[in-house]
């Protein structure tokens, strides 16, 4: 489905249904550099289970428009056009690393449009290390091999897909490739420029769940504790061998995680 | 902060796509000689059919064992998946009926497998798919042969027999300025020799059934997405871009985004046609796999000292190795192929059809069949054989002589490869010896 927002053309997966404003509603936002198709499993799933599935294209990624976004907030504050030209009044956010910080400060900021938040693959603050901001600055290829192989567990760097068939470093790999010069540097630059992720998240009313992989070496679980501690008793699941890259290297538990609040 | 390195080639060639098996710890891959898997629960079951969970539901669309050959060769050549097929033809036409269908147009090589030449020449017309087949070695060939129809340009790394080395980018070039993928058969180089997919293939096959196994005891094949070619910008594959009313109207392109064609070929081509790999077959490839880099290393290092005896040798008056000076790929095969130009060549015997004969007959370690790519050296003349119904103008209107001899060199020691070569030269010379006082 696409839709207009500040003049520009905005994708969204539905699973090819149109928005039914007497189901509950769940929004799906993918990671940096990324775009919808991450997400692909799992919105089959909750849109079967009698949820609309709305999963976004950023802008400047994917099948959307526009010039990337700069900020977390102003990603968030996009979130919430997005949901007003779909006239969906409230959402369960899912987000995945970017996407769940844009998912956080959307569930702080506009409380009542959010009935639940899940946190995939996430840490607050999420620095990024200026090797990683430099490469991404530059275009430069590294940057995709950096967050390729720092992003999937050093067990699943050899793979082990569970979806026959499917290399998950040549699917990272290919995602990144894709995506639009300079998108990849603004969304690492967000993050790592996010500073106020442990006040938005203790103003969080809705349920919360975090959703962490056990060798994750982009946002650890070690440093996961201050999250944790500024929501009020949210959901941890963590997921055994799984790196950051959860929807690619453990759909099926993070599907069985995302029910806890879904 | 540097990016590690990749795993090299040899350690994903063990490695990767397997894990210890998570019910026993078992190290090696273990055969899943299943046809169906259970379903621990109704929805856990529509969560499979509906493509929301990873999992096995039956062994023609995937098994476990086969995941782990799929997930390797995708590895080995840097692609997003593959898929593995009940041999090097069923791969090629998966391929096909996954990107066109009755009206549609391929550009191939003229220099090919027999096989596939056979699908291509006779059987897909009647389906309505017509090819075109070109000189291999000129780019601008395939680029004149494309037709507002075509949906596919496909040729071999190197051509069969003749080893015509494919000019890899510059046919990519031409196929991607209309909107077309590259598929290239690579099974004569493996990965080990060349990896199309850095030189701007968009899909490649294998017959695995060569190289990859080495033990010549299965039929197999895989084809592999490079996950690189925009289907949607082409415009010209709807098959990947529109909804599949086969799948609740799955348009493939938005839900998989790389891995667009190799999902429709599973998700449609395996579960259609259905020609599928044996677990048992794909577990036998795998043990081949493991040794692919220290394997081909040592058919190309036998390779170069016999086409060296050979092209030294007065019974010989033509090898056709790239790497020799004079080829007309010497250059291409040097920027592309630096490891080498695989392990099967072709050679005239002086004497033609008769001395192909008694060269053949002389042979003790060379074994006499149809196939290459074994760990044992093979030979096959054309002439008697393959091609026996042509006659001489035919032959060298296929690049074939009379006397054109193809060996697949194996594993064996050069030195003990060689010392049979020279009986069957010595025969061959008795032949040519009685042909020349003839009057």
């Amino acid at each position: 489905m696409k839709i207009t927002i500040d003049d520009s053309s905005v994708y969204c997966y539905t699973n090819s249904r149109n928005i039914d404003s007497s189901k509950p509603s769940i929004v799906f936002i993918h990671g940096s550099g990324m775009d919808h198709t991450v997400w692909t499993l799992a919105a089959r799933h909750f849109a079967r289970h009698g949820n609309n599935v709305i999963a976004v294209d950023l802008p400047g990624h994917g099948r959307s428009t526009g010039a990337p976004l700069q900020s977390i907030p102003s990603m968030a504050d996009w979130l919430e056009k997005v949901l007003d030209a779909l006239e969906v009044e409230a959402a369960a956010v899912v987000g995945h690393s970017l996407g769940s910080l844009i998912a956080l400060d959307f569930s702080a900021r506009h409380a009542k449009r959010a009935r639940a938040l899940a946190m995939v693959g996430t840490i607050v603050p999420m620095p990024v290390s200026g090797a990683i901001l430099d490469a991404c600055k530059n275009n430069d290829h590294a940057a995709f091999d950096m967050l390729t192989q720092y992003g999937l567990s050093k067990r699943h760097q050899y793979g082990g897909n569970r979806s026959s068939g499917i290399w998950m470093v040549g699917s990272s790999l290919r995602l990144y490739e894709r995506s639009q010069p300079g998108a990849l540097y603004f969304d690492m630059n967000a993050c790592n420029e996010y500073q106020n992720g442990l006040e938005s998240a203790s103003a969080v009313e809705c349920p919360v769940l975090m959703v962490l992989g056990s060798e994750d070496r982009l946002t650890p679980v070690r440093g996961t504790g201050p999250l944790q501690e500024a929501f009020h008793q949210p959901e941890v699941s963590v997921i055994q061998g799984a790196g950051h890259t959860l929807m690619m290297e453990a759909p099926n538990a993070l599907l069985d995680a995302l029910h806890r609040v879904l | 902060m540097a990016a590690p390195e990749y795993p090299g080639l040899d350690t994903l060639a063990l490695h990767a796509g397997s894990q210890p098996d998570p019910a026993t710890g078992a190290r090696a891959t273990p055969i899943y000689q299943s046809a169906s898997f259970c379903f621990p629960d109704s929805d856990y079951a529509a969560s499979l059919f509906n493509i929301e969970r990873a999992g096995h539901v039956y062994s023609r669309l995937s098994n476990p064992t086969n995941a782990v050959l799929e997930e390797r060769i995708a590895a080995l050549e840097d692609g997003v998946g593959a898929i593995a097929t009940a041999s090097g033809q069923a791969a090629l036409t998966l391929a096909i009926m996954t990107l066109m269908g009755a009206g549609s147009h391929i550009v191939a090589a003229a220099a090919l497998y027999g096989g596939s030449h056979n699908l291509l020449a006779y059987t897909l017309p009647r389906l309505g798919i017509e090819t075109t087949f070109v000189d291999a070695r000129d780019p601008q060939a395939f680029a004149a042969a494309i037709q507002d129809n075509t949906r596919l340009v496909f040729a071999e790394t190197v051509g069969n027999p003749g080893l015509d080395v494919l000019n890899i980018p510059e046919v990519a070039a031409v196929a991607h300025q209309a909107g077309l993928p590259l598929m290239v058969d690579s099974t004569f180089t493996t990965p080990y020799l060349i990896k199309p997919f850095e030189h701007g293939a968009d899909i490649i096959m294998h017959s695995a059934t060569k190289f990859l196994s080495g033990h010549g005891i299965v039929i197999g094949g895989l084809l592999v997405d490079g996950g690189r070619f925009d289907w949607d910008a082409s415009g010209k594959f709807p098959t990947l871009t529109e909804p599949y009313a086969g799948f609740h109207n799955l348009v493939f392109s938005e839900e998989f985004g790389p891995a667009a064609f190799i999902q429709r070929a599973r998700k449609e081509g395996l579960r259609d046609f259905g020609a599928c790999m044996s677990p048992t077959t794909a577990f036998h490839i795998l043990q081949g796999v493991e040794t692919l880099g220290i394997r081909m290393h040592r058919h190309v290092e036998n390779t170069r000292r016999i086409v060296e005896f050979l092209n030294q040798h007065e019974q010989v008056s033509r090898v056709g190795y790239p790497e020799l000076e004079g080829h007309p790929d010497q250059a291409l095969a040097s920027a592309l192929l630096p490891k080498g130009c695989s392990a099967v060549f072709s050679f005239d015997l002086v004497g033609g059809r008769e001395a192909g004969i008694a060269f053949v007959d002389a042979l003790n370690l060379f074994s006499h069949l149809a196939n290459v790519g074994d760990a044992k050296s093979l030979v096959i003349h054309p002439a008697s054989t393959t091609h026996h119904r042509m006659d001489a103008a035919a032959l060298a209107a296929g690049g074939i002589g009379e006397g054109t001899i193809r060996l697949s060199i194996g594993l064996e020691d050069a030195k003990d490869l060689i010392a049979d070569l020279k009986q069957g030269l010595r025969a061959a010379g008795k032949v040519a010896a009685k042909q020349s006082v003839t009057p």
